[in-house]
């Protein structure tokens, strides 16, 4: 584990600086060759196969996928939280792969908000406190208010999240992974266990937050219908990336029907 | 305050009750460990204080009559600094309204100088002044126990002569902080007292005019104690030296030197137990509750916050717990101590007994509970820090139960569903199965080790005072005396019966090794006094040689059947060698017995005897008591009854207390072990009791299989902690009360076990029924609504 400066700054560079892309603009992301193989017991499972993907600064990205196909996986790794078998992953110019276990957490503590498909609240907080759990160790974050506010939920700041619907406790996790502004907010199915009109609330929460700060936004999700908010859809299976298509215009959320 | 610190609040505040019965048996052991360190820092320093200023002596030195030039002699011995000498009597005394003999120990102060040694520390009154006949300054122990004030008076006989002995004062000397009579098991302040008395009148009384019988000596610091004791010897020998002794063997200062190694025993051993059930509780507790929350560890990760940061968190909580422990532990132990401090001030005179605080203890205390806490969660503060947040962002997989040999079993084949969970949820967890059965088992052990004491003292007393000893008083007289002053016992009104005895003092010798005693001849068909072994089994008096105690054979390196020297420290002084023809192992550890025809052959003094044993019929005990008063020859009058009576109220005032506090550690204990299993099964398997509430099971139905793991723990424990009790016992004894001065018996009777193990059961049950109740307030939606 390294004991040195423990900032995204200290990890390494790659060598190659900003490959030439098709796109004119920079990627955030770039991925090649990624596999991910769990092992359980004898068994070997293989959840991604060799996954290239670049994201780009300010994109919103929709991966879509059948169960087990590797999304998840996907994500945890563009989020530092998790490491891929063989092959690299960088954020910027910093090697996500070489990374230890301290340089990773620096970098999901200064650039990435997630939110999980379970909210993941802490169940002892209140939604104004497990925003304000992330805004403590954020320099530049907003007031937990502010980011509470953005997703209507001002109301029911001082609330536990055993006191909230399902809805609201995935509003209450968006606020608190875009209080701290990050650079990328990565989104595990956050409409999964919603009804339409909540899932409708959330996904304008993500949109706006994408499209207002600008910030690089990744969502997984099962249900296709809501490729239609993105500015490019990822379809992964069984571990590969299977298409990718680019939309002309991004639907506004309120418009989906599913 | 930050986020997680209100995270930390609000899951202290959920576990109030696991934390709080953590905290409670953590405070016993640094209560336990603060009492007995904080009582021995007290004593130890009013100890040294008390010696220090009223400059107690070094070296006792006690002959039959020597000349005042003596004095200077003693002084020139290299290493002497001091030499002061003394007129020290034994008396008996009459004390109006109190009907029995008491003894009175009468030691002459000088006339117009305080004493250079063994000086007095006079409490109340005035020093008595030598022209005025009869003042005495009287002991605090005997003044307090008859209620005296200066100006009462107490009647003594004085070399055959009533004197009415005039109070003037009441002292305290360091010489008797502890205030026993000699050949006493425990002090008893109504039967025996101090007087200090001028030295021209003691002179008067004695016929000891320019001569003195005892003194006291103090050492310089670069003295050679050994070669001091040795010249000593050399020099009193003419005058009926018996023999100059150090401190370890004087009285008062042996009793509480021994009490501290008691205090430091005490202060190893049950605060250990302490520590490690709360460390027990601890680890088990922090796991679990780590294990609960390893999705919130994962979203503290995820979102960048540091393993340092993790783990300080869940420090943060334990500490909590500890500190919280530390400060109720101090102020218990604090309290404790005050309250054993003042038990100590009945029984140790010193002109001030505060009981001390020492910040060292207290630091030590918390420096040990908080590393003790720190070590026990480490492991589970670990895990906490290196959970790879992707994967414990899945659910934590099912339990994982398998089919085992206990599955095969036709016994369990045809058992109830609850009764197989039960079995599969123990079988499932077998390590942690066994440290709570292993906690309950400390509950019962501590409850033991709290009590067995009692067993112990009534153990020895019963074989003391019914077994080896028959009579009911022991006479000793002025001087060794012949048949014609026995007779004289025999026919006074009420004596049944009467056994002579000699009481020689002897130096034993075997190669290096020696020990000053007294040697006790008894005749050979002994009745009364009787020389019987820890197992209650009589050994005959020696016909030709002498029999000792197994531990001062162990200490002279001496077995059965070898020879040793004896050297009479009295009459003509003859040296002898005698054989050791058995060893008795009692409990007082420094006996030595022989037939009382051969003491009075080696001694060429005719038909002699020290003193008698005697039964009384009980109808003329008065009569029989003021005979004795008025019997010039008799120095002392020892009453068994008495005895025991005050044997029994010190032990129902002290070691009935102590074992109250035990009492209440233990139920701590017991509660908490089984608070805590109760809490964390709750914990762990709420959401299946909740599905079994809701496919219509009873509130009973499913609180038995709660309480029913419980159960089977408790009993399980029970057998192991009723052992595991005796083992500590035994240790105990090992490590705090296998003095000199006493050997204390392992015995632990029936009662005390079924006390332990009712106690622990009860304790149980209430914790189990308290968490049982919460099984009622199980929130059967919201338990099945929340994902596992
Ligand atoms: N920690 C793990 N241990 C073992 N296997 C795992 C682990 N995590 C994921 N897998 C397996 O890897 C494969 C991909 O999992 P992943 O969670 O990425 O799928 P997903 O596309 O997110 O599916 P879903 O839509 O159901 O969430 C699956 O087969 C899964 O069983
Ligand atoms: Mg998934």
């Amino acid at each position: 584990m390294g004991k040195t400066n423990p900032r995204t700054e200290g990890m390494p560079a790659t060598s190659e600086e900003c490959r030439t892309h098709p796109h004119e603009r920079v990627p955030v992301f770039q991925a090649r060759g990624l596999t991910r193989v769990y092992r359980v017991g004898d068994i070997e499972i293989q959840a991604l196969r060799g996954i290239d993907l670049d994201l780009y600064s300010g994109e919103f990205v929709v991966l879509l996928g059948p169960s087990g196909s590797g999304k998840s996986t996907l994500l945890n790794i563009l989020g530092g939280l998790d490491a891929p078998t063989s092959g690299f992953v960088r954020f910027r110019d910093h090697d996500l792969v070489a990374a230890d276990e301290a340089a990773l957490t620096e970098f999901r503590r200064d650039h990435v908000g997630f939110v999980f498909q379970f909210y993941n609240l802490i169940p002892s907080l209140t939604a104004r406190e497990n925003v304000a759990l992330i805004t403590d160790i954020t320099p530049n974050a907003m007031r937990p208010e502010d980011a509470i506010r953005v997703v209507g939920l001002a109301d029911r700041m001082n609330h536990f999240p055993a006191q909230l619907s399902g809805g609201e406790q995935q509003r209450v996790a968006i606020a608190r992974a875009i209080a701290k502004r990050p650079d990328v907010l990565l989104c595990d199915e956050p409409t999964g266990a919603l009804d339409v009109t909540t899932g409708v609330t959330v996904l304008e929460a993500i949109e706006s937050v994408n499209r207002e700060l600008g910030t690089t936004t990744a969502v997984i999700t099962h249900n296709a219908v809501i490729a239609g908010i993105a500015d490019r859809v990822i379809s992964l299976s069984d571990g590969r990336i299977v298409r990718e298509e680019h939309n002309a215009i991004r639907k506004p959320p309120r418009e989906l029907v599913w | 305050m930050t986020a997680l610190h209100r995270k930390l609040l609000r899951d202290l505040w959920h576990l109030r009750g696991p934390a709080t019965a953590i905290s409670l048996v953590m405070a016993c052991g640094v209560a336990t460990f603060v009492m007995s360190l904080c009582t021995l820092e007290t004593l130890w320093r009013a100890q040294s204080e008390y010696y220090d200023r009223y400059r107690f002596a070094d070296v006792f030195v006690r002959v039959k009559r020597a000349p005042e030039s003596l004095a200077a002699r003693l002084a020139e011995i290299p290493g002497v600094a001091q030499v002061e000498t003394r007129i020290v009597e034994q008396v008996n005394l009459d004390v109006s309204g109190y009907p029995e003999p008491a003894t009175g120990r009468l030691v002459s102060i000088p006339d117009y100088r305080p004493p250079r040694l063994n000086q007095l520390h006079l409490r109340r009154g005035r020093r008595p002044e030598p022209e005025r006949e009869g003042e005495v300054l009287v002991s605090e122990g005997f003044a307090d126990a008859h209620r005296l004030q200066p100006g009462d008076k107490v009647r003594a006989i004085l070399n055959g002569r009533r004197q009415d002995l005039m109070i003037v004062g009441i002292a305290l000397s360091p010489e008797f902080i502890y205030q026993i009579r000699e050949g006493d098991l425990i002090p008893d302040d109504k039967r025996y007292g101090v007087f200090w008395m001028p030295r021209t009148a003691l002179e008067a009384v004695f016929d000891m005019d320019g001569a003195f019988n005892d003194a006291v000596l103090s050492l310089t610091p670069d003295a050679v104690p050994g070669e001091v004791l040795r010249r000593t010897d050399d020099l009193t020998e003419p005058y009926g030296g018996i023999g100059a002794f150090d401190r370890s063997e004087q009285a008062s200062h042996k009793f509480v030197t021994n009490e501290m190694s008691e205090l430091r025993g005490m202060a190893l051993v049950v605060p250990t137990i302490f520590l490690l059930v709360s460390a027990f509780l601890l680890q088990v507790v922090v796991s679990r509750l780590i294990g609960t929350q390893r999705e919130q560890i994962a979203t503290l990760k995820a979102f960048g916050y540091r393993r340092s940061e993790v783990g300080v968190h869940y420090l943060e909580m334990i500490m909590v717990m500890a500190v919280l422990g530390v400060i109720l532990g101090t102020v218990a132990g604090a309290w404790l101590g005050a309250s054993v401090a003042a038990m100590y001030a009945r029984f140790f005179r010193f002109p001030e007994f505060q009981f001390h605080l020492s910040p060292r203890v207290l630091l030590a205390a918390a420096g040990l509970s908080l590393t003790v806490a720190g070590l026990a969660t480490l492991g589970a503060v670990r895990r906490a820090m290196a959970l790879p947040p992707a994967e414990a962002m899945r659910p934590e997989p099912p339990a994982a139960y398998g089919t085992s040999w206990i599955d095969s079993q036709r016994v369990f084949r045809d058992a109830s569903p609850v009764v197989r969970m039960i079995v599969r949820q123990i079988a499932r967890r077998p390590f942690r199965s066994a440290m709570t059965c292993f906690g309950i088992s400390l509950a019962v052990a501590v409850l033991i080790l709290g009590s067995f004491m009692v067993d112990a003292l009534d153990d020895v007393i019963d074989l003391e005072f019914t077994v080896a000893q028959r009579q009911d008083m022991m006479l000793t007289f002025f001087e060794p005396t012949v048949g014609r002053g026995v007779a004289n016992v025999r026919h006074l009104t009420g004596v049944l019966s009467i056994e002579p005895f000699r009481a020689l003092p002897v130096r034993l010798r075997a190669q290096n090794h020696s020990r000053r005693l007294a040697l006790l001849g008894l005749p050979s068909d002994a009745r009364l006094y009787r020389i019987v072994d820890r197992d209650r089994r009589a050994i005959p008096v020696p016909r030709h040689g002498v029999v000792i105690s197994a531990n001062l054979a162990k200490a002279l390196e001496l077995s059965a059947g070898d020879w040793l020297t004896v050297e009479v420290l009295e009459g003509k002084r003859p040296v002898v060698h005698l054989q050791i023809e058995s060893l008795v192992a009692d409990f007082q550890g420094e006996s030595a017995y022989a037939d009382l025809a051969v003491v009075n052959r080696l001694m060429q003094e005719g038909n002699v005897v020290s003193g008698v044993f005697l039964t009384a019929d009980a109808a003329h005990l008065n009569a029989l008591y003021r005979q004795l008063k008025e019997t010039p020859q008799i120095a002392s009058v020892s009453l068994k009854g008495a005895a025991l009576t005050s044997i029994r109220q010190t032990i129902a005032a002290n070691i009935l207390r102590m074992r109250a506090f035990n009492v209440g550690f233990a139920c701590v204990i017991a509660f908490g072990v089984v608070y805590n299993s109760a809490r964390i099964a709750l914990a762990e398997r709420g959401r299946d009791l909740a599905t079994l509430r809701v496919i219509g099971f009873r509130r009973g139905e499913v609180s038995g299989i709660l309480l029913g793991e419980l159960a089977l723990f408790t009993l399980a424990a029970i057998p192991f902690g009723l052992l595991l009790g005796y083992g500590m016992a035994d240790l105990v004894i090992h490590m705090a009360y296998d003095t000199e001065l006493f050997r204390i018996p392992l015995v632990v009777n029936r009662w005390t076990y079924a006390f332990a193990a009712t106690t622990t059961i009860l304790a149980a049950a209430c914790s189990g029924l308290i968490v049982a109740r919460r099984v009622g307030q199980l929130d059967l939606i919201a338990v099945l609504k929340t994902r596992e």
